[in-house]
C-alpha cells in the first residue's frame, strides 16, 4: 500500500488482548490499543469500539514501530539489488515500520534534488516510512561538506559517507562542528583506510588459515578513538555504525562515561556470528566490518544489555546474486537483515535469556528514534504517530531466502529456525503486513 | 548365513599340484625361462614354481613381480587389490620366453590386463599362462596353457587360494556367495 | 586404508595421516614407471582433465601434463591469458563451460584463496587444487614430503625450518599441515612482516632469527621471495632480505650435516638462496620436480578410483 494513501483517513483498527511493550514508558502491561486517524488513540484494559477493524492479538507483544536506522535502499541507480518498493516491503515484512535510507546510490545523495527524490519515491511506492541521510562530504569523497542545511530542510534526518570513513580529522572535526548547528550526529564507519586496505576479512587465525588478507581490530578502534576525541573536542554527535570490536565498544563506554555525546549501533549479524563462519569461502559471510572473533561478539552482546551499545540496525546491503557468486575475495561486501533480524535476535538473544525483551525493542524504537530525533516515534503514547508492531515469541520461523520480499538473497542466516516472528506491522494505522502462517515450516 | 566351503585341495596337493605343472613347464620349454607373477598371490605361487623349475636341471630361472592395477578395465574393481604396488621386473622383458602365474583364472580379463602390462614394457617373443585354478566362466577368449586344476563353477560361487606367505595357510576353496539361494526340491 | 575420502583435493588440512601415506606410497609405483621405456598406463584411458591455469605457472603446469599423458588421459589446456577470461569472463562462467566439456578432472590454479573449494561447490568433476591464492598447494606438499621420506626414511621427528614470506605463502601452510600431521617439528622463519597472525594454528612454531631457525635442522626449504608479490612495506629491499635471511654457507653449516635443502622454485639465485649452496650436493631440489609428476600420478590415479566407485555405486 503506498504511502500516498496515508493522506486519507484510515479505518479505525483495534488490537486486543496483547501484551503493551513500551520501553519509553517503562508501561509492560495487557492493554488494548486503538489506532485511528494515523495517531494512536487510546490505550486500556478493555477498549470497545464499534467500528474499528479488530485484530485479535492475545498471547503477542506490541510494541512501538521498530525503526532501522542504518538501510540501504540502492534506490536511486542500483535497482537490480533493492528499490526503495521492494526494500520497504522487505523492511515492513521483518517488523521495521521506518527506516533510515544511507546515501550511497547512484549518485550519492549528497544534494537536495536526490533527498527529494527518495521522498517522492517513498510516498509513491514505499510501504513504510524512509528518512534519508545524506552525504557528509560532496561526492562522498572526504573533503568537501555537503549543504546540510539545504539537506536538512529538504528532509535529511543524520549525515554519513557509509560505505567509507570520513577519513581525514580535520574533515571529521568540521563536520561535526557544522552538523552540531542542527544537532544532528555524524554517522561514521570507523575503519582507517590504510591498516584495512586489501582486506576481505577479520584478520586473525581464521584469516591466516584460508590465506585471506585480514584487517586488524585496530582499524576500527583507531577510528572511534579519533571519532570520540573530536566530538568531545567540538561538542558535536558522533554515531558509530555497526560498531563490531571490544576495544571500540570499551572507548564508548568510556566515552559516555566522561560526557561525549557519542552513540553506537550493533548489527545483527555481529551479536550472533563470528569470523568462522567464513570458513568454506561463502561469500554471504562476507561484509564489512567483518564478522569478528568470539571475544568481540560477546562484547557486543555485553555492550548492547548493559546499554554502551544504543541501538540494533541491520546494515540492510542488498547485491544482486551474480555479484556475490564469485571468489571470496572479488565478492563485494555486505548482506542484508531486514527480513532476518526480529527471528534471529528473538531465538538466541532473547529466547535464551541473554537480552531482556524491553532492551530488545528499545534498541530498536526508543534508541533510533531519539538518535536521529524523529517525532512521534519510538513509543506507544497518546497521540503518537500510529506505527506499531505486533510480535510472537512463539511462533516458528524458518529463515527462507527464496521467500523473501527483498529482491536479494545474500543472507548469512539462510535456514536458521527460530522462535520469534513479526505477526503484524501498522504503518500510520494502515495494516502493511500480515506474517500469521508466514514462513511456519 | 554361508555353508562351509568344500577344500578343493589341502596343502599337500597344492604341492603335489605345482610340482607337476613345474615338471609339464620343463617339458614344454628347453630355453631360458622367465616366470612372473601377478600381486598378489600370483607372487608366491610363481615363486614356488621357480624354485621347482630350478631344481628340477639346476638351470637360472628369472623372476618378476606383475602389479596391473594401473591396467584394469574398471578401477572400480580394484576393491580386491586396494594398495598399488610396484612392478619389479629387473630383466629386459623383450626378446623372452614367459611364463605369467595367477592363482585363479575366471573372466579372464585380469589376464588381459597383465598382457597389456607386459607388452608395455617389452615384446616377449612368448607368453604362456600357468593358473592354479581354472573356474571357467571367461568373457574374453583367453586360455591357460598350464592348469592346476580345472572346476567348473557358477557365477554365484566364490573360490578362494590361500597361501601361507599370505593366510598362514595352503588350501584352496570353492564356496557359496554371500547371500544363499532358496533350495530346489 | 584403501582409499581418499573425499573426492577432491583442495587441500592438506583434513586429511588424515593415512590417506597422505596413501598417496606417498602409491606415488612410489608410480615412479617406477617413469623408470620404464615407454612411460605410459592406460590407467585414465578416455578420461578428460582440464588444467585450468589462472595464474601463469610453467613447471607445475607442465608437471601435471607429464602425469596426465603417462595416464593415457585425454589433457583439455586452458588459461587466462588470451582467453575469455582476458574478456571479463567471471571464474563463475568459466567454471560453467569447463563443465560443459563434462571433464573428469579439473586441475586449477588461480590467484584467488578458495577457488578450488569454488569449483567444487559448483562443479561435477573431481577438483584438484594446484594452488589457489594464499591458501594452499596441496601437490607441493606431498611432492616435499615424497621427497623427504625418500632420503630421510619417515617423516614423524623431522625438524623442517620453513624460511621466507609465510604470510603469502600456500607452500608454507600446506607443508606445515602436513609435516605437523605426520609428526614432524616445523619451524617458520621471516621477517615479523612477513609471518601471518595467529600463525601457531598452522602447527608451526616461529624464530625471527635465521641463524637460530636452522639449529640442527634436517630439513631447509627455502621460499622464493615473491617480487610480483612484494611491497615495500613487508620489505625494505632485497638487499636486506638476503643478509638476514638468505641460505649461505654460513649458515648451511649450522644445519645438520645431512640436511636437505629444498625450495619450491623457481630459485632466485642470490637472493633467497647463494649461488653455491643451490648447487650443494645436498640439495634435493631438481628431485622435487621429478617427484611431482610421481605424486601428480598418485592423487589423479587414488581419485579416478573414488570416481569410478562413486558412478558405479
Amino acid at each position: 500500500m503506498p504511502m500516498k494513501l496515508l493522506d486519507q483517513p484510515s479505518q479505525p483498527l483495534l488490537l486486543k488482548g496483547g501484551c503493551l511493550l513500551d520501553p519509553a514508558s517503562g508501561r509492560h502491561e495487557n492493554h488494548d490499543l486503538l489506532l485511528a486517524g494515523g495517531r494512536i488513540k487510546a490505550l486500556a484494559p478493555n477498549l470497545n469500539v464499534p467500528d474499528a477493524r479488530v485484530l485479535d492479538v492475545a498471547g503477542k507483544w506490541v510494541v512501538p514501530g521498530l525503526i532501522d536506522m542504518h538501510v540501504h535502499l540502492r534506490e536511486p541507480g542500483g535497482e537490480d539489488a533493492e528499490t526503495i518498493a521492494t526494500g520497504t516491503r522487505a523492511a515492513v515484512a521483518g517488523g521495521f515500520t521506518a527506516v533510515a535510507a544511507m546515501p550511497n546510490t547512484v549518485p550519492v545523495n549528497d544534494d537536495q534534488s536526490v533527498t527529494r527524490f527518495i521522498l517522492a519515491q517513498a510516498a509513491r511506492e514505499g510501504v513504510a516510512r524512509v528518512y534519508p541521510i545524506g552525504c557528509v562530504t560532496k561526492g562522498s569523497s572526504g573533503r568537501e561538506l555537503t549543504e546540510m542545511g539545504n539537506q536538512v530542510e529538504a528532509g535529511c534526518v543524520a549525515f554519513s559517507d557509509d560505505g567509507k570513513p570520513v577519513a581525514s580529522a580535520q574533515v571529521m572535526r568540521r563536520a561535526l562542528e557544522y552538523a552540531g548547528v542542527f544537532g544532528l550526529p555524524i554517522i561514521d564507519h570507523c575503519e582507517d583506510p590504510t591498516l584495512a586496505a586489501g582486506a576481505v576479512m577479520n584478520e586473525g587465525a581464521v584469516s591466516t588459515a584460508l590465506g585471506l588478507r585480514g584487517m586488524p581490530d585496530a582499524a576500527e578502534e583507531v577510528m572511534v578513538d579519533r571519532n570520540i576525541r573530536l566530538a568531545g573536542l567540538t561538542g558535536g554527535r558522533v554515531h558509530i555504525a555497526h560498531i563490531s570490536t571490544r576495544g571500540a565498544i570499551e572507548s564508548v563506554r568510556l566515552g559516555k562515561a566522561t560526557g561525549v555525546r557519542v552513540t553506537a549501533e550493533v548489527t545483527p549479524h555481529h551479536l550472533l556470528l563470528t569470523e568462522e563462519a567464513v570458513r568454506g569461502y561463502d561469500t554471504d559471510f562476507r561484509m564489512n566490518p567483518p564478522l569478528r572473533s568470539e571475544a568481540d561478539r560477546a562484547a557486543c552482546v555485553a555492550g548492547l544489555v548493559d546499554g554502551t551499545i544504543d541501538a540494533i540496525a541491520t546494515d540492510h546491503a542488498p547485491h544482486a546474486r551474480e555479484f556475490k557468486n564469485v571468489e571470496f575475495n572479488a565478492a563485494p561486501n555486505g548482506v542484508i537483515g531486514l527480513e532476518t533480524a526480529i527471528p534471529v535476535l528473538m531465538d538466541r538473544l532473547v529466547a535464551t535469556g541473554l537480552l531482556a525483551p524491553a532492551r530488545l525493542v528499545e534498541a530498536l524504537t526508543v534508541a533510533p528514534s531519539r538518535i536521529l530525533k524523529l517525532e512521534g516515534q519510538g513509543s506507544l503514547a497518546v497521540d503518537s504517530l500510529a506505527d506499531v508492531t505486533v510480535l510472537d515469541p512463539e511462533h516458528p520461523f524458518t529463515v527462507d531466502a527464496r521467500r523473501f520480499r527483498s529482491l536479494s538473497r545474500n543472507t548469512p542466516f539462510n535456514g536458521w529456525r527460530c522462535r520469534g516472528s513479526v505477526t503484524f506491522t501498522i504503518v500510520a494505522g494502515y495494516l502493511v503486513h500480515d506474517g500469521r502462517g508466514d514462513f511456519a515450516g | 548365513m554361508t555353508a562351509t566351503p568344500r577344500v578343493l585341495m589341502d596343502a599337500g596337493k597344492m604341492d603335489r599340484t605345482l610340482a607337476r605343472m613345474a615338471a609339464e613347464i620343463r617339458e614344454r620349454e628347453s630355453d631360458t625361462l622367465a616366470v612372473v607373477g601377478i600381486r598378489t598371490r600370483g607372487v608366491h605361487l610363481a615363486a614356488r614354481l621357480r624354485d621347482k623349475l630350478q631344481r628340477i636341471d639346476d638351470r637360472q630361472v628369472d623372476f618378476g613381480i606383475l602389479d596391473i592395477n594401473l591396467y584394469r578395465d574398471d578401477l572400480s574393481m580394484v576393491a580386491d587389490h586396494p594398495v598399488l604396488r610396484k612392478t619389479e621386473i629387473s630383466f629386459p622383458v623383450s626378446g623372452r620366453r614367459l611364463v605369467l602365474v595367477d592363482d585363479v583364472l575366471y573372466t579372464g580379463r585380469t589376464i588381459r590386463a597383465a598382457l597389456d602390462a607386459l607388452t608395455d614394457l617389452g615384446r616377449p617373443t612368448a607368453i604362456q599362462l600357468a593358473v592354479l585354478v581354472d573356474r571357467g566362466l571367461r568373457e574374453v577368449p583367453i586360455q591357460p596353457d598350464f592348469i592346476g586344476m580345472a572346476v567348473p563353477t557358477q557365477a554365484d560361487q566364490h573360490v578362494r587360494v590361500l597361501v601361507r606367505e599370505e593366510d598362514g595357510v595352503d588350501r584352496v576353496e570353492l564356496g557359496e556367495r554371500v547371500l544363499p539361494k532358496r533350495e530346489k526340491p | 586404508m584403501a582409499d581418499l575420502s573425499d573426492r577432491h583435493l583442495l587441500g592438506i588440512e583434513g586429511l588424515a595421516s593415512e590417506e597422505i601415506t596413501l598417496i606417498l606410497d602409491t606415488a612410489e609405483s608410480m615412479v617406477e614407471i617413469g623408470q620404464r621405456e615407454i612411460k605410459k598406463v592406460p590407467t585414465l584411458r578416455g578420461k578428460t582433465v582440464v588444467n585450468f591455469f589462472y595464474e601463469p605457472s610453467t613447471r607445475t603446469r607442465s608437471s601435471f601434463e607429464i602425469a596426465e599423458k603417462r595416464l593415457s588421459a585425454d589433457i583439455v589446456n586452458f588459461s587466462a591469458s588470451g582467453s575469455s577470461v582476458s574478456k571479463g569472463e567471471t571464474l563463475l562462467d568459466t567454471a560453467r563451460t569447463l563443465e560443459a566439456m563434462e571433464p573428469n578432472f579439473i586441475v586449477i590454479r588461480h590467484g584467488a584463496s578458495g577457488a578450488a573449494r569454488f569449483l567444487a561447490d559448483r562443479c561435477r568433476a573431481s577438483i584438484i587444487n594446484a594452488g589457489d591464492g594464499m591458501h594452499e598447494h596441496p601437490t607441493q606438499a606431498l611432492l616435499d614430503a615424497f621427497t623427504m621420506r625418500r632420503h630421510k626414511k619417515k617423516l614423524a621427528g623431522l625438524n623442517v625450518a620453513i624460511v621466507g614470506d609465510i604470510t603469502h605463502s600456500r607452500v608454507a601452510r600446506s607443508n606445515a599441515y602436513l609435516l605437523t600431521t605426520m609428526g614432524a617439528r616445523v619451524t617458520f622463519c621471516g621477517p615479523a612482516t612477513m609471518i601471518p597472525p595467529h600463525v601457531e594454528c598452522l602447527g608451526a612454531r616461529v624464530e625471527s632469527r635465521m641463524e637460530k631457525a636452522l639449529e640442527g635442522v634436517d630439513v631447509i626449504m627455502m621460499l622464493r621471495i615473491q617480487r610480483e608479490r612484494q611491497s615495500r612495506l613487508a620489505l625494505p629491499s632485497l638487499r636486506e632480505y638476503t643478509r638476514l635471511y638468505g641460505l649461505d654457507r654460513r649458515r648451511l653449516n649450522l644445519a645438520h650435516p645431512e640436511a636437505l635443502i629444498m625450495h619450491p622454485g623457481p630459485i632466485n639465485r642470490g637472493v633467497e638462496i647463494a649461488d653455491d649452496v643451490a648447487d650443494d650436493p645436498r640439495s634435493v631440489i631438481l628431485e622435487q620436480v621429478a617427484n611431482g609428476v610421481a605424486i601428480r600420478m598418485a592423487v589423479l590415479y587414488l581419485l579416478a578410483r573414488n570416481w569410478d566407485a562413486h558412478e558405479a555405486a
